[in-house]
């Protein structure tokens, strides 16, 4: 069943007539994670906007975006916001800008749960801190008492991760939530949207334009370049036969960057494979 | 050529009143050859920006010496035109109200080694061609161009005045992957061109193994391991060895 299907999806923008993305259609099923990848500027980013309708004003879109049967251009600005966080979650890039700078983390969190299910203080912090050291991070009481600039890139994206395992979204989507990470939290935060998939079994829009991680997480891929879908389908089929030349392009420059990597390692793995 | 030795370095903690310090460095020393690539590898926070501040003589180091064959980094003439940078954030690196060749012309200008007249514009088109842009990049402004292609502008800005020595901190780390790679060629062309030597600041240990010769892992302001390259894989201490399982793989 597909759980969101997007028809037809036009975002311009309205000042300089500039179309972002054409024409795009894809669907999203139960439990499926997607992945979009692409360069910088080529429209990933503002299409998860779209679906959020987190959009400036001055960026218009068309077309029809489906969640469980339903319009989500056609809704009211209230009864979307219900949607976001309950039924659509977003995890943003940069932590840092996610977060209330005036405000400690708890405050944040307090707020979004209470808007949603409208739980008391109590309630709150018991569901949060479970769900925190469910995503390995330690003393979460001390850490909804600190204000963001207090806490690193990676433990702010845990935070991000753990709201949304408290939310239990129908559908996540994860925009770059590994690129402002080092190798050590990449991992990590890895490995958790992975196990949330596994606990919630919810549908996941991965966007990041890391082959790598895109590799490790998805089941299918959509490549996209200047505001077009250009490739899409299963990752294995997508990264071993590259049809079209773009996607030949980014999967043969990552390919030289590991390659060389995994040479210096080889020796190595023919002792791990033994 | 480049020689660290015994470097510490501590910033003043927290509010007006405590007196404590946070430690950033810790007993920091290694020597870069000419014409090497050396990497420093850490996670964000472990100190090794600040280990470019202070080879770059921007900040003073609490204890120790850093050299530049064999005069130190803190006086400005020893430095003047032979050490470069090439930072991370490449949207706030160039002055906006700068055309491109006004980037690459700054430095320089403020080193009065400005050509004249024809050799200049020659000189433009070699730099910006050796970073692989075109004569056309001259006259635009850095909001007309993308990431990679600023980068690149830094790269030669970088090399205008023809230094031994360039630092890149986390210089390629937010372009994309497939930018990466060509920004990586460029750098590694340039390297075999002027004889540079680089110091390669960087979380990404696969960038770090296709361009640099030996590499420092760096943790919590302490070196904790140097190796060459093609020793990689023999690295012994556990922090180096938890790097490497958690590196993402394609």
């Amino acid at each position: 069943m597909n759980i969101l299907e997007v028809e037809q999806l036009r975002i311009w923008d309205a000042l300089t007539e500039e179309v972002i993305v054409h024409n795009s259609s894809f669907q999203l099923k139960q439990g499926q994670c997607l992945a979009i990848v692409g360069e910088s500027g080529s429209g990933k980013s503002m299409t998860c906007r779209s679906i959020m309708r987190l959009n400036k004003p001055a960026i218009r879109q068309s077309g029809r975006i489906l969640f469980q049967g339903e319009d989500l251009n056609k809704l009211t600005e209230q009864e979307m916001r219900k949607r976001r966080g309950r039924n659509l979650c977003m995890i943003l890039q940069n932590g840092m800008g996610a977060f209330d700078p005036s405000c400690v983390i708890g405050v944040h969190l307090r707020e979004t749960l209470q808007a949603h299910y409208g739980w008391n203080a109590k309630e709150v912090e018991k569901n949060m801190k479970s769900a925190m050291e469910r995503v390995m991070l330690r003393n979460p009481v001390d850490i909804m008492n600190q204000y963001p600039h207090q806490l690193s890139g990676g433990m702010l994206q845990r935070i991000m991760i753990a709201l949304a395992l408290v939310l239990e979204p129908d559908v996540i989507i994860a925009d770059e939530p590994t690129t402002a990470l080092d190798t050590i939290s990449q991992y990590e935060v890895v490995e958790q949207l992975i196990q949330l998939r596994k606990r919630m079994g919810c549908s996941m829009i991965f966007i990041s334009h890391d082959l790598g991680v895109v590799r490790k997480i998805a089941d299918d891929v959509l490549v996209m370049k200047d505001g077009h879908i250009v490739e899409s389908g299963s990752i294995h089929s997508v990264f071993s036969k590259p049809q079209h030349p773009y996607t030949q392009f980014l999967v043969s420059t990552r390919r030289e960057l590991s390659n060389h990597f995994r040479q210096l390692m080889q020796e190595e793995q023919h002792i791990a494979k033994r | 050529m480049l020689n660290v030795d015994h470097v510490h370095k501590s910033y003043p903690q927290g509010g007006l009143f405590t007196g404590g310090r946070q430690s950033v460095l810790h007993d920091v020393s290694f020597e870069c050859y000419r014409g090497e690539c050396l990497g420093i590898i850490g996670e964000s926070g472990s100190g090794k920006s600040t280990l470019g501040r202070l080879i770059l003589g921007m900040e003073r180091p609490d204890q120790g010496t850093i050299s530049l064959e064999g005069r130190s980094v803190l006086d400005r003439k020893a430095r003047r035109g032979r050490i470069s940078a090439v930072f991370q954030d490449y949207k706030s690196s160039i002055n906006p109200f700068f055309t491109v060749e006004e980037a690459i012309m700054e430095p320089l200008r403020l080193q009065k080694k400005n050509p004249e007249g024809n050799a200049h514009s020659l000189k433009i088109d070699v730099l910006l061609s050796q970073v692989g842009l075109d004569k056309s990049y001259r006259s635009k402004y850095p909001h007309e161009l993308s990431g990679g292609e600023v980068q690149r502008v830094c790269i030669a800005r970088a090399i205008s005045t023809e230094p031994q020595c360039i630092v890149l901190d986390e210089a390629i780390s937010s372009l994309d992957v497939s930018v990466q790679t060509q920004v990586l060629h460029v750098l590694k062309e340039l390297k075999e061109i002027y004889q540079l030597t680089y110091i390669f600041i960087t979380h990404d240990i696969q960038a770090a193994a296709y361009i640099c010769d030996r590499v420092v892992i760096f943790r919590e302001g302490r070196m904790e391991e140097m190796v060459p390259i093609e020793q990689l894989k023999t690295v012994k201490s556990e922090y180096a060895r938890k790097l490497l399982d958690h590196l993402i793989t394609f």
